[in-house]
């Protein structure tokens, strides 16, 4: 009896430590804090809102019916552009995104300030916004696809090199220790120690950049970078409401095709 | 003696997938010969780049600008904020609906339908409908980046409650739980963390997005922004860029660290 009152009492579990608490606590105030905050001081118009709903339906009924004679004339040609510049602008930042990301993976290259580099690439990429990138080269190249692709291919280094080199960190050490072993050079060690590795991630990658790409081409035409923003751009600043939902029904369509395409891909060969 | 049976070639050719890249390689030069590539327009566009580069040196700092840039901003924030609140408060529902292994058949495709449309169109093609429907400002921009999250959200939160285990699931339902009880006490534990993670990417995407809804009027910095590019003000571009990069790098740290708090 008195052995049973002198065992210490089994120490109480408990899921986080007080700091954590804490920082949860303050996490979840600061959240709150936020958007109070937001809703208090956010200025919107209240007359705008009240005939929200008539100007919705205005919208619609501007729309429909679709301009269908617009089409040839002008929404073909921009579509194609679109896709070129969304196809080009992903092989492009291929091209420049697969040797950085050599130099970022840390067990492939392992120089500090290589890998430094590689990831300051890609975080000043990542950190332009798309449109952002086609204004600086519509005022540099001029209006047009150009401006377009280079605009997709900047943004897309960032997100494309990181993806693959962290692909190249998670390759299995066992297939380069061997070929070392057989004295295998560098661009040998590249090809066919790490390549077959990160292969199936390579196209993965490649494809689900170029399915957010074709999404993005298609507003950079606002800024004057080509694709079918530019038509958008027309038919939304003559009022042409009946061109712009057609041209808005098409986006959506292509859209939606290349998701369901390139998640089939993807699901085929990860 | 007999030869050694020879080994199967490791790396046989894959005549296939070579016809595909050769395609890709081909499709490439044809896209590019339709951009109008040439010599002189490489060299003018050298020029104008050292014309714009030194048009946007030194950054524009005159008070006046710097208000403008401050309003902008924090319009930005609260568009930001408030479109990752409330597209996160929607989304829960829509995760669920969408779920293939807590809903019938029928609900999680119409489920499905609705995120793939929410996702399907730029939140500033978005930005540009709802300027039409409720007039510019912030809460055109805060509506359309709703509508991005809600997609986005929702669809990693629907894959998150597919991945459970649904062995408390069964165990609750078993016990007599309704729908309710067995959602709170057995699907919730189990996603909430990963939940908090997605919540936070969004909020930096939405972030990096209210700052373009503006080019369209949906409000925000990128309503200066456009204004000082079409006016060649290149110095407040330049002023404005650093800014909007500076506050999403910050904004990104921090919400790193929030995840790592809640993991």
């Amino acid at each position: 009896m008195t052995a049973a009152a002198t065992t210490p009492p089994p120490p109480r579990w408990v899921r986080f430590t007080p700091l954590q608490r804490v920082g949860r606590f303050a996490a979840y105030l600061i959240t709150v804090a936020a958007v109070v905050w937001s809703m208090k001081t956010i200025e919107i118009i209240p007359e705008f809102l009240y005939d929200a709903p008539e100007q919705t339906l205005d919208l619609f009924q501007r729309m429909w019916p679709f301009d269908w004679s617009y089409y040839p004339k002008a929404i073909h040609a921009a579509l194609i552009e679109t896709f070129h510049i969304a196809t080009l602008g992903t092989l492009l930042s291929l091209a420049v995104a697969v040797p950085f990301a050599v130099l970022g993976a840390r067990n492939v290259t392992p120089v500090p300030v290589l890998n430094g580099l590689a990831k300051f690439v890609f975080v000043a990429s990542r950190s332009v916004n798309s449109l952002i990138w086609a204004l600086l080269f519509v005022a540099i190249l001029g209006p047009g696809a150009l401006a377009g692709t280079l605009a997709i291919a900047c943004r897309s280094i960032g997100f494309v090199g990181k993806l693959l080199s962290e692909a190249l960190e998670e390759a299995r050490p066992g297939p380069i220790e061997a070929l070392t072993a057989l004295g295998a050079p560098a661009g040998h060690l590249l090809l066919k120690g790490y390549w077959p590795q990160i292969e199936p991630a390579f196209w993965s990658v490649t494809l689900l950049r170029w399915d957010i790409n074709i999404r993005e081409s298609s507003v950079l035409g606002l800024v004057g970078a080509g694709g079918i923003g530019v038509a958008l751009d027309a038919a939304l600043s003559n009022l042409y409401w009946d061109q712009a939902g057609l041209i808005l029904a098409i986006i959506l369509a292509v859209v939606l095709a290349v998701e369901v395409l390139t998640s089939a891909i993807r699901r085929r060969i990860m | 003696m007999s030869a050694p049976a020879p080994h199967p070639d490791p790396f046989p050719a894959h005549w296939a997938a070579r016809g595909l890249k050769l395609l890709v390689v081909a499709y490439a030069l044809y896209a590019a010969s339709t951009l109008d590539l040439t010599w002189t327009r490489f060299v003018s566009g050298l020029d104008h780049g050292a014309a714009f580069i030194a048009r946007m040196f030194p950054p524009q700092t005159a008070p006046d600008k710097l208000q403008l840039l401050y309003e902008g901003t924090l319009e930005s924030l609260q568009i930001a904020i408030l479109a990752t609140f409330f597209g996160v408060a929607l989304s829960l529902p829509l995760g669920f609906l969408a779920a293939r292994n807590l809903m019938p058949r029928a609900v999680c495709w119409a489920a499905r339908g609705a995120i793939a449309l929410c996702r399907s169109l730029h939140p500033v093609i978005v930005a540009i409908l709802f300027v039409k429907a409720v007039g510019f400002g912030a809460l055109a921009g805060a509506l359309a980046l709703v509508v991005a999250s809600l997609g986005f959200i929702s669809k990693l939160f629907s894959e998150a409650i597919e991945d459970i285990d649904m062995k408390p699931v069964e165990a609750a339902r078993a016990a007599g739980g309704s729908f309710l009880g067995v959602t709170i006490m057995a699907v919730i534990p189990q996603v909430a963390a990963r939940f908090i993670g997605f919540s936070s990417y969004q909020f930096d995407s939405n972030l990096r997005n209210s700052t373009m809804v503006g080019i369209v009027g949906g409000g925000g910095i990128g309503a200066p922004l456009f204004t000082a590019y079409q006016r060649f003000d290149y110095d407040f571009v330049l002023t404005i860029l650093i800014t909007v990069i500076a506050l999403v790098l910050a904004t990104e740290a921090l919400t790193g660290r929030l995840r790592r708090l809640f993991q």
